[in-house]
């Protein structure tokens, strides 16, 4: 099974989704993730979304599991680089991901974690 | 087999070609009232007559979707379809194609084949609508088009600021146009913020406030901040009469007011921005 790789860059994880995500995969992510924020103490986590083309309502709902997961660790989730018809699905399957926060590109995401501290 | 029914119309038809044509481009030039030039006219009248006795001469018999009137429909095609772009009436155009009944009958006379000859013309007259139609919707569809295009122009107004004015009625294709276009230019120009200016909005109600709301979650999503601005005071009853709730999205009277919030927010420091350009 295809894992997704996290990278660790200064303080920060960057979870780069580059192909296509199966359930399993989505699963296997947010263990990941989880054991990878206590590891490293990351105080940020961004998810790059750029390459997805398509969403369904539950990879809609992992976003936000993993920002919940993210918040409880002490790790801020910042969604990054979503293509407008992605976004235009989302919001006509009514999910708002409310409480997580977005930015254009990495760049931005990670100016924006950076200026939260 | 089919050449028959037609008796010897056809080519009595053949014979009389030029008085006949005289006759028929006679009719159709009264009608058009001068808007075509006698020579086109007489081109266009010329090919299709032609095209036609050759058809029936090759035992076309009533059946317009057979093989002999291949030409015949090609013509038409294209006679009906330069009347209709050029804004002929429907009239206008399938007298062209009735005229020729007149002229045989004047020219050639009422014989035995008329009668098959003319349900032959009936139908030609019925394809020439049919065309005639079709080209007047697709000159519909790609006006729609064009102004659903025009309707929707995205403004850059300062570095990683863009503008939406908005003008006329906002119904659900045009909401769609417009949230799609203003995603895309974010996207593009990598602007963090956005104005949706409603000046030019004639009213607002709950389905253009959800189109407006879907549109900011949407770039909300995506890492952009939206601001509306330009609400006339009617608006803003209408909104509040309506019980349309906006919650935490930024709202101005005025698009300077909404610039001046995007410009803060974004934390350009205007000494240094001049100084750079030598203001």
């Amino acid at each position: 099974m295809e894992r997704i790789p996290i990278l660790k860059i200064g303080d920060l994880l960057l979870v780069s989704i580059q192909v296509d995500l199966q359930d399993q995969t989505v699963m296997a992510l947010e263990e990941d993730l989880a054991q990878k924020i206590v590891s490293s103490g990351a105080r940020g986590v961004i998810i790059d979304i750029t390459a997805l083309d398509i969403v369904d309502s539950f990879i809609g709902r992992m976003l936000a599991t993993i920002a919940s997961i993210s918040r409880v660790l002490d790790a801020e989730t910042v969604v990054v680089g979503m293509r407008p018809a992605v976004a235009i699905t989302l919001v006509e399957l009514g999910l708002s991901l409310d409480g997580i926060k977005t930015a254009l590109d990495v760049e931005r995401g990670m100016r924006l974690l950076s200026g939260r501290r | 087999m089919a050449a028959e029914i037609f008796g010897n119309v056809v080519e009595r038809c053949r014979a009389e070609e030029e008085s006949l044509l005289g006759r028929w481009r006679e009719i159709v030039a009264e009608s058009l009232r001068g808007r075509m030039t006698g020579a086109e006219l007489d081109k266009e009248l010329r090919d299709l007559l032609d095209a036609l006795l050759s058809a029936l001469a090759t035992g076309g018999g009533t059946d317009l979707n057979a093989e002999p009137y291949a030409e015949v429909r090609a013509l038409l095609v294209e006679l009906s379809r330069n009347r209709a772009h050029q804004g002929f009436s429907p009239r206008e155009t399938a007298v062209g194609v009735y005229a020729l009944k007149r002229a045989i009958r004047d020219t050639v006379g009422a014989e035995a084949g008329f009668a098959a000859l003319s349900d032959v013309i009936d139908e030609l007259g019925l394809l020439t609508f049919e065309i005639y139609t079709k080209a007047r919707e697709e000159v519909i569809t790609n006006q729609a088009e064009q102004l659903l295009e025009l309707a929707t122009p995205v403004v850059k107004l300062w570095h990683g600021v863009v503008a939406l004015p908005l003008v006329g009625t906002l119904d659900s294709a045009r909401a769609q146009v417009v949230m799609e276009k203003l995603l895309q230019t974010l996207v593009d120009t990598g602007s963090e913020h956005a104005i949706i200016d409603i000046t030019g909005v004639s009213a607002v109600d709950t389905q253009v406030a959800q189109h407006l709301l879907k549109t900011i979650v949407a770039a909300r999503l995506m890492g952009a901040d939206c601001i509306i601005s330009g609400i006339r005071p009617q608006i803003a009853q209408t909104i509040v009469a309506l019980g349309i709730e906006f919650g935490d999205i930024a709202t101005k009277a005025t698009l300077a007011d909404a610039l001046m919030l995007a410009i803060s927010r974004s934390g350009v420091d205007f000494g240094t921005e001049m100084a750079k350009r030598g203001l």
